[in-house]
């Protein structure tokens, strides 16, 4: 075969082809385009306030007017492209992003993972896609159905006796699960002050503790790159409400002593978060209930699959351990006696679980990421799951046990990684940091890893390759991410303007943040 | 499995390659008491893409979906038509599959995209800044008035009784823990909002006035005079909309002196979805207010060349820099619905969203008149824009739109169910129209409501 892992390019190219003649870029073009990169106007420098793409049949503008003296005077600003431009404009657009189907992604602590087109046929059934939240529940029964299944299967794959549904995304479903926390203490009269956060968490964590009103104080890490337990216990005491901890946590590691941590702090009164952020690399195969945890949230969009969608929208269920339960937010889905379904909102606040802390969000979460989880979970079965979870860790393992050798990798020694890989950029040298190498490996074809983040390491790289890759993929992967650690440690300078392929050279993010343009402006004529 | 790509050739060599026996040898830190003897258990086993699809169009086949039936539901959730181009620009793999655009050379499409959505936001509520979208409208309300509580360092809002009651419950459930004071009221069934009685309420500890516009009950009144006594006390003016298409035929909150903009966009480009996922909209009227707002920002730079391009900025407000001292702990927006929205508002443009809003408000006022006509209901509102409250005799509302839908009309939402135990509103309908309904739905609803209002009374 003429393609081999050493040119990992399907065409056969390999780069002593490249031709000495300094022209291989060749001449600019008048467009500014090149062949298939299209640069494409603003939506502003396009449309006309006179142009719309959709028809309405028979209207009379000018007729009855029952406003209250609000009628529009002025003009909104807003333009319009027909059906046609509207398309390319989008097509255009959507050319220039990066996205799970066309390459590997392995954004650490993201779980970009492949997205089955199933899920997305089966949100639009109009049966899920067309329903009114507040239409009678009689009329609505498989919804609830639904709803019930997947919180079902929530507890059944965490080992944990209740769920909360309606939380937005993952960092909704952690206030949620602080916010339960709070309420319980509250509830026996001792309102605590602190909440324990090791230095590795996630930002979402402390800021979350802080937007409940707690005090944040950090755990360190120990060398190996997990929780110092020792400090841990040394700081539990009566002001402590309870901990967030992540677990396999961010450096890539399973907090091996969770158990001990979950009793130490049970024993001392307070309670355990988890943040579910990186549950694909236990999912099937262990269940965090077995771990002592009190609340935990699951990103939907990582461990089950919904799309990322550009940033949202996510889906943070919460479940809670026994002692939690009695304070999840309204509403909730309950299976009555007879097999039907009905949504518990505030007129059964007192008969239901009496001391539901709230409401999270109008409505009852992210129905839209319900069918496709469920979708999801129902494809993999119990079996699939676990499988996935394997493939998950087997493959972060391979890319972390070819890389050790070239790329600093601080955890290396302490055993096997879960779902991710850790490296660091201490062996760079001329200058070169971790976002010069992140950038080359957008020239070549890859959307990059999760860079200096946890904050542990210095210039740390958090690679997650998913399940959802072949192994073909990860040797492609490795040899090009390889060349780019070695050119690192080499300081090859080129590496500082990458990326040159990109639809965008290097962006001025300083410039964008002194003066912020955040909204269309026409220029001055 | 279809989804895993790996075969158990691949896993021997690979498991070779890290030095391990077996999966399990990956598994050693988990602790003895967490590990099981094979897959979990009482869950099923994996299925054909056929059997997941019968299972799930089982479960759709057993809720009434509203096409194709006369459909009266509003309250925060509006049907409105989408154009088949959006749904097709969404599905594209290179906006489904991406994440946030944390790496700007390769998300220059979901980056332009935003700085777009933003500009289309700001331009509709008549503000000069709005963010890349949040959660959905009623986190978006709390996040207004938690920025208001920064911007005036002070602790109490106000809110209007004609908030959307699960809007009011989410700020109560967040204030209850931030230690901001919420005061707060029902609504007055009563043709026009109590302009008098909630200006009456702002003092010189009031952070914020929150307003619905239109209301809970679908009235629409001038706000400029709750926009002056709160700006006289050194509160703002939170304007909240949950239904875009309004602003199409109305005055925008940033006209009338609203402060903070924020609503739910759902309206434009998002399916009903049975809630969610939605659209959360935050914007700002003054620039000088930027700085504390919540959620993400595109904003426009160069490139090293001097090409135009976007970046996400301002991120020092946030939770992945500021930790503990962020603005909000939020952590995403909702971008594909932010796509869609901004796509469908492509397609609408000025002269497409004012004919929108326009056939909407006529329907609404042929629709008002008809059901007035309907022994025992009474139009309550003066104003409306979509949406209006109908006082029906007899039964309570709930019970009349149980029945109304087994008789195949989806005939709107009753104020009990909204607010459990007032009784005053026990015999409030509210009943949205868009361009979607027909004459014919009207005519459904009007025979329907005659029978079951006169049984009632009966």
């Amino acid at each position: 075969m003429s393609t081999s892992t050493k040119s990992p390019n399907a065409s056969g190219w390999k780069p002593e082809m490249q031709p000495d003649d300094g022209l291989h870029n060749g001449p600019e073009t008048t467009t500014g385009n090149r062949a298939l990169m299209l640069e494409e106007p603003l939506l502003f420098e396009i449309g006309h306030a006179e142009t719309t793409g959709v028809d309405l049949p028979e209207i009379k503008l000018g007729g009855p007017s029952r406003l209250g003296g609000c009628e529009r005077s002025e003009p909104i600003g807003l333009v319009g492209l027909t059906e046609p431009e509207t398309v390319r404009h989008y097509t255009r657009l959507s050319r220039q992003n990066y996205g799970i189907d066309l390459g590997f992604f392995p954004l650490g602590s993201c779980t970009m993972k492949h997205n089955p087109r199933l899920n997305e046929k089966v949100a639009r059934l109009p049966g899920f896609a067309d329903i009114h939240p507040l239409a009678p529940q009689h009329s609505v029964q498989g919804a609830l159905e639904v709803i019930h299944q997947l919180g079902d299967w929530l507890c059944k794959l965490t080992g944990m006796p209740s769920v909360a549904m309606s939380p937005k995304a993952g960092a909704h479903g952690e206030l949620c699960g602080i916010l339960a926390i709070r309420a319980a203490h509250e509830a026996r009269g001792d309102p605590r002050e602190v909440v324990l956060v090791p230095e590795s968490a996630h930002g979402t964590n402390p800021a979350t503790a802080a937007f409940a009103n707690y005090r944040v104080e950090d755990i360190p890490a120990t060398a190996e790159g997990r929780v110092d337990v020792a400090a841990l216990k040394e700081r539990l005491g009566p002001d402590v409400a309870g901990v967030m901890i992540t677990n396999p946590n961010t450096c890539g590691l399973l907090e091996k002593d969770f158990r001990e941590i979950a009793d130490a702090v049970h024993e001392a009164g307070g309670y355990v978060y988890c943040d579910g952020a990186n549950f694909n690399a236990i999912v099937g195969r262990v269940r965090p209930g077995d771990l002592g945890v009190d609340a935990m949230h699951i990103n939907l969009h990582k461990t089950f699959s919904t799309p990322h969608g550009g940033g949202g929208p996510g889906s943070g269920p919460v479940v809670f351990s026994d002692a939690l339960a009695p304070y999840a937010p309204l509403p909730f889905v309950r299976r009555k006696g007879d097999g039907s379904f009905e949504l518990v909102e505030e007129d059964e606040r007192e008969a239901s679980r009496g001391q539901a802390f709230g409401r999270m969000t109008a409505f009852h979460g992210q129905m839209g990421m319900f069918t496709r989880a469920l979708t999801y979970m129902l494809s993999h079965g119990a079996d699939g799951l676990k499988q996935v979870a394997e493939d998950a860790v087997l493959n972060a393992n391979y890319i972390l046990r070819s890389m050790e050798d070239v790329l600093h990798a601080p955890f290396a020694d302490a055993g096997p990684c879960m779902h991710e890989a850790l490296f660091g950029d201490k062996q760079f040298e001329g200058g070169l940091s971790t976002l010069d190498l992140a950038k080359g490996l957008i020239d070549e074809g890859y959307h990059p890893m999760t860079v200096y983040f946890p904050l542990v390491v210095h210039g740390a790289m958090l690679v997650e390759p998913t399940e959802t890759e072949s192994k073909a993929t990860l040797d492609q992967f490795i040899t090009a991410f390889r060349s780019l650690a070695e050119r690192a440690r080499a300081g090859d300078e080129s590496l500082k303007q990458a990326p040159y392929y990109a639809p965008r050279r290097r962006l001025d993010e300083t410039a964008a943040a002194r003066k912020p343009r955040l909204s269309w402006v026409e220029p001055e004529a | 499995m279809r989804y895993l790509p790996l075969t158990d050739t691949d896993r021997g060599d690979m498991l070779a390659k890290v030095g391990a026996d077996s999966i399990d040898d990956l598994f050693v830190d988990v602790p003895e008491v967490a590990r099981l003897d094979g897959p979990i258990r009482d869950l099923p086993m994996h299925a054909s893409e056929m059997a997941v699809e019968r299972h799930m169009k089982a479960l759709a086949g057993k809720n009434l979906a509203a096409e194709g039936r006369p459909f009266f539901l509003g309250a925060g959730a509006y049907r409105h038509h989408i154009p088949a181009s959006v749904d097709h620009i969404i599905q594209r793999g290179e906006f489904l599959t991406a994440y946030t655009p944390y790496q700007p050379e390769i998300a220059q499409g979901t980056l332009q995209m935003l700085f777009e959505f933003q500009s289309q936001v700001a331009r509709l509520y008549g503000c000069a800044v709005a963010n890349a979208s949040m959660y959905d409208g009623s986190t978006a309300c709390w996040e207004a008035v938690a920025m208001a509580t920064r911007v005036t360092k002070r602790k109490r809002a106000v809110l209007s009784g004609a908030l959307h009651p699960h809007y009011s419950e989410v700020v109560r459930t967040m204030a209850k823990f931030t230690g901001d004071v919420i005061a707060d009221a029902r609504p007055a069934i009563q043709p026009e909002p109590d302009s008098a009685g909630l200006t009456a309420r702002i003092d010189d500890e009031t952070a914020c006035v929150v307003v619905q516009y239109p209301d809970i009950l679908g009235r629409v009144s001038d706000l400029s005079a709750v926009a002056e006594a709160a700006h006289a006390k050194g509160a703002l003016l939170v304007v909240v909309n949950t239904e875009p298409v309004a602003l199409g035929a109305c005055k925008s909150p940033g006209e009338m002196g609203a402060d903070i903009v924020v609503g739910e966009g759902q309206s434009i480009g998002v399916g009903l979805n049975f809630g969610g996922p939605y659209l959360g909209l935050f914007a700002v009227r003054d620039p000088k207010h930027v700085r504390q707002m919540p959620g993400r920002l595109c904003g426009e730079t160069t490139d090293a060349e001097g090409k135009r391009g976007f970046v996400l900025t301002l991120s020092t407000r946030e939770q992945h820099i500021r930790r503990e001292k962020a603005t909000s702990n939020i952590c995403t927006n909702s971008g594909l619905c932010a796509l869609a929205f901004s796509v469908h508002m492509t397609l609408l443009g000025e002269k497409g969203l004012r004919e929108l809003a326009a056939e909407n408000h006529r329907l609404a006022c042929k629709a008002a008149d008809r059901l007035e006509q309907v022994p025992g209901v009474k139009l309550l509102n003066t104003a409306f824009f979509n949406e209006f409250t109908l006082m029906l005799d007899g039964k309570p509302a709930r019970t009349i739109v149980r029945e109304l839908a087994d008789r195949g009309v989806l005939g709107g939402v009753s104020l009990g169910r909204l607010y459990p135990g007032v009784e005053a509103l026990e015999q409030a309908l509210l009943v949205a129209v868009t361009e979607t309904t027909t004459e014919d739905d009207i005519e459904a609803l009007a025979t329907e409501l005659e029978a079951l209002v006169k049984g009632g009374a009966a």
